[in-house]
């Protein structure tokens, strides 16, 4: 057992606080009030290699390993979750899904400039009608023998717009229900594919999200990833990881608005003292650390299974809804730490508590977490 | 040609700087060490000038002098940008003993320019660079906050009292350089974090040397007096204790 953290973790976490400090803080506030997109920011991400952090060196990526993706995701999401999000996605559900199941010419075509941060990925999963129950996909790709004709709508769908790379999930083989799904990788300036309005979130309000909307739509064969209806069990298994990433996201919501709230305890006085005097207070901070910390150690372990290649969907879904959920609680008490500080956006506090709500939905909600725990230790 | 870059491991500059046995260890438990953030900028700059002069820029090593624990502070040189590095194992005493270590090396091999921060946030001696240049019988320019090649020459420019002073110099030199010589620090990319791994970092015994200061200790500086309140109305009683109290006008 150890948990000591490599020399290079240690540097890509610093780099990544550094990153987060200097490039996303000046302006997050306002880019959150006019939900404008952090295209500075991406720029500098890519420069930096986080968007490929964890992808094979070969392919253009930074070969870090899940750890090292944690720490980082940790420390953007911190002062801004907008930017997290892209990182994440791209990171956890189109690189990684590309790199495990896609083939050379796919790998060669698409995932080299996703890693290296040519292009930008989007995962199309949900659906107006398709969300949590992601077997009843009705958007539709046909077969037409060389190529799919692909119709449908998909929704909520993060950087829909910044994105040049969609992975779709689609159904092709309606009676066969989820194992007539596949998993086709679609270039967004393909004609047939437009786009609703930007999305007016609660939070992460700069993230580009939209609804996409696929009328005869062909692409390929080529560019379906994996055997014919591997799709649903493509979309799960990318979605495995996918958690750790907003996990680690979450975990980062909780971490920034609690360095927040020590640091105005200690600052702000009330009846004599500094807030953090008060037995109120102080045990607030000493309830939101307990939490932080165990939601720290589950994104870790998560991380550290996968990297050791061991199975990691249960200790994914346990850190996803562990962290979504403390997140949602301790930035609760970020602000009332605060006070009517804490309700205004200058303090940050109000913002993150809007971010940690959507890491309870996006990726699975904590109630389908719930289900994939539940199943894993009723399976026997 | 080739740069060296001098680096101290000082601690992260929020540190609360605390002192044990009497105020005469500094007590480094839970430190986090960082390079030097002048030193850091000559390194930034450093590789912005090998960027921007491919050919005229063949290599850029890091020196620092410190025990095995200030390899980490290294390994981040190196994946900043810096191709190689030397660590003189040695644990500092003080300017003198510094400047005669980095002398040692640079007689060894033949750098064109070297560039160190005019202070570290530590110790804030500002003597290291001028030693140096006296150790080595090289010419040296203070507070550099501009650098870049023009033609044979480098193209210097320092703060001065109104102004600035630009100056052409030929190599070897000494470049002791302020904040301004680069814009911001840079952060290490991925790519530079994984293979500073691999980057050499050559160990060197230090040679012997006299020491002429003889430590002390430590002390704090005076806490800060109470703040106190005017009414904004009460003019003279703000005269008064500017004037007979802080004794500043």
């Amino acid at each position: 057992m150890n948990f000591e953290f490599s020399e290079e973790q240690k540097m890509i976490q610093q780099a990544a606080k550094d990153f987060a400090e200097r490039e996303l803080l000046h302006d997050v506030i306002e880019r959150d009030e006019k939900a404008i997109f952090p295209t500075e920011g991406i720029k500098k991400l890519v420069e930096l290699g986080f968007l490929g952090m964890m992808t094979d060196p070969k392919w253009g990526g930074g070969g870090m390993d899940t750890v090292s993706y944690v720490l980082a995701m940790e420390e953007i999401s911190k002062v801004d979750s907008s930017v997290a999000v892209v990182m994440s996605v791209c990171n956890s559900l189109v690189i990684w899904g590309l790199e495990t199941y896609g083939n050379d010419a796919q790998k060669e075509k698409y995932l080299r400039p996703l890693a290296t941060g040519q292009k930008i990925g989007a995962f199309l999963l949900s659906e107006p009608e398709a969300g949590s129950d992601a077997t009843s996909q009705r958007t539709i790709a046909e077969d037409k023998g060389d190529h799919y004709l692909i119709n449908g709508t998909k929704n909520w769908i993060t950087n829909a717009n910044s994105a040049s790379t969609y992975i779709v999930i689609a159904q092709t083989y309606p009676d066969k229900k989820h194992k007539g799904i596949n998993a086709i990788i679609v270039d967004k300036n393909t004609p047939g594919i437009t786009l609703g309005p930007h999305e007016k979130k609660m939070g992460m309000r700069s993230s580009d999200t939209h609804s996409v909307m696929f009328n005869d739509v062909k692409v390929p064969k080529e560019n379906r990833i994996g055997e014919d209806g591997f799709g649903f069990t493509f979309a799960m298994k990318t979605l495995d990881g996918g958690r750790i990433g907003i996990a680690s996201q979450a975990l980062g919501i909780a971490s920034g608005a609690f360095e927040r709230a020590v640091k105005y305890s200690k600052e702000r006085k009330a009846f004599g003292t500094e807030i953090s005097n008060h037995q109120a207070i102080a045990f607030k901070l000493a309830d939101m650390a307990v939490k932080i910390e165990n939601g720290r150690n589950l994104c870790l372990k998560a991380a550290w299974l996968k990297d050791q290649h061991l199975p990691y969907g249960f200790a994914s879904a346990m850190a996803k809804q562990y962290c979504a959920d403390m997140a949602m609680e301790v930035t609760t008490e970020a602000v009332q730490v605060h006070g009517g500080y804490g309700y205004v956006a200058e303090y940050h506090v109000e913002r993150l508590m809007r971010e940690a709500k959507l890491t309870q939905i996006y990726e699975g909600t904590s109630e389908v977490q719930k289900i994939v725990i539940s199943r894993t230790i009723l399976k026997d | 040609m080739k740069i060296l870059v001098c680096i101290s491991n000082v601690p992260d500059t929020t540190t609360k700087i605390k002192f044990l046995n009497n105020n005469t260890t500094f007590d480094s438990a839970g430190v986090q060490w960082i390079i030097n953030p002048w030193d850091e900028l000559a390194l930034t700059r450093a590789i912005e000038l090998k960027e921007a002069h491919a050919g005229a820029i063949e290599n850029i090593t890091v020196v620092n002098i410190g025990p095995p624990t200030t390899e980490p502070t290294i390994r981040k040189a190196l994946a900043i940008g810096a191709d190689n590095a030397i660590r003189i194992n040695l644990d500092p005493k003080d300017a003198y003993s510094v400047a005669l270590q980095l002398s040692e090396i640079i007689k060894k091999d033949s750098f064109d320019i070297i560039l160190c921060g005019i202070e570290s946030s530590d110790y804030n001696g500002t003597s290291v660079g001028g030693m140096l240049s006296e150790l080595l019988d090289y010419p040296s320019v203070s507070a550099v906050s501009f650098i870049d090649i023009d033609g044979d020459q480098l193209k210097l420019k320092r703060e001065i009292d109104g102004g600035q002073e630009i100056i052409g110099i030929s190599t070897p030199f000494i470049g002791i350089v302020q904040k301004g010589i680069a814009k911001d620090a840079r952060i290490p990319n991925m790519r530079g974090i994984m293979m500073a791994k691999t980057k050499p970092l050559q160990v060197v015994e230090p040679v012997s040397t006299d020491l002429y200061t003889d430590f002390v200790s430590f002390d704090y500086p005076k806490a800060k007096a109470a703040c106190k309140k005017v009414d904004p109305e009460n003019v003279k009683e703000l005269v008064n204790l500017l004037h007979n109290e802080a004794k500043v006008i």
